[in-house]
């Protein structure tokens, strides 16, 4: 069962890889975080990219890349969450082959919120409630066939989750 | 100890739905308590769904998932009687695991 998400991850950390020897030739061997980046292609926790403050790193540090925007990802969330402590979302997509479905609010704290990974059989479908600090985007990542997705919708938060 | 984890698996029309409930406090480490201390970060961090010995759903959780977390995924085959064994662990080390049976 395992022969395609290790060819994907293979064919991910290939990219990392290519990714981390441009930044080492560009920039001289600075700070590219290859140990962590690979953590994630090797179906480890993905520490740091959940540490990381700034969404579109986190999702880089996750994924190697960005995403493009996709109208065939359906993201439900609410227009208003009167209480940011309990948000409820979901994804579902109509994208063949999918991997991974993850939750980024970019307005937290730390904006990677969950990460699922999806081996072959498991339908591209996620339903969760999430924390959130104040009004922000959701932005739902779905990567299939190798690719990364993305849509995003704003909810209003009249009282945050996260503060204190 | 009674368990932390609470499912519900349906299998129906080759598809199992499997819903989960899961008493935790996800703690994010931005919250203080009442004087002023941040209550330590406490979260699940990973949370794996196996069924016929092979996973067919894992969850990498950060802090912003809310407390007592719940998820909802679906998978092709399983079948009534099934056994679906659950577990997670969080950034503290402490696990849980459970077996439910598929209705």
């Amino acid at each position: 069962m395992s022969n395609l998400r290790e060819s994907l991850s293979v064919t991910r950390r290939l990219i990392l890889e290519g990714a981390a020897s441009i930044a080492l030739v560009g920039l001289g061997a600075i700070s590219f975080p290859i140990p962590t980046a690979l953590a994630a292609a090797n179906d480890r926790y993905p520490e740091a990219a959940f540490k990381q403050k700034d969404f579109n790193e986190a999702i880089k540090l996750l994924y190697g890349r960005i995403a493009e925007q996709a109208d065939k990802i359906k993201l439900d969330a609410p227009e208003i969450a009167e209480n940011g402590a309990v948000v409820p979302v979901s994804v579902t997509t109509t994208l063949d082959d999918v991997t991974s479905i993850s939750f980024v609010v970019p307005e937290n704290p730390n904006p990677l919120a969950a990460y699922y990974r999806l081996p072959p059989g498991t339908m591209p479908s996620v339903a969760n409630r999430l924390k959130m600090a104040k009004t922000s985007n959701v932005i739902a990542i779905v990567e299939a066939g190798g690719k990364l997705y993305s849509t995003s919708r704003e909810v209003k938060v009249t009282i945050g989750g996260c503060g204190g | 100890m009674a368990s932390s984890i609470r499912v519900r698996a349906i299998a129906n029309g080759g598809i199992t739905e499997v819903q989960t409930l899961i008493q935790h406090p996800m703690d994010s480490g931005f919250i203080k308590d009442e004087n002023g201390q941040f209550i330590p970060a406490h979260f699940i961090q990973e949370l794996t769904f196996e069924h016929d010995g092979r996973k067919v759903f894992v969850a990498d959780w950060g802090t912003a998932v809310a407390k007592d977390p719940y998820v909802k995924f679906s998978f092709k085959g399983g079948n009534k009687g099934d056994d679906l064994k659950v577990g997670w662990i969080d950034n503290q080390g402490t696990t849980d695991t459970t077996t439910v049976k598929i209705q």
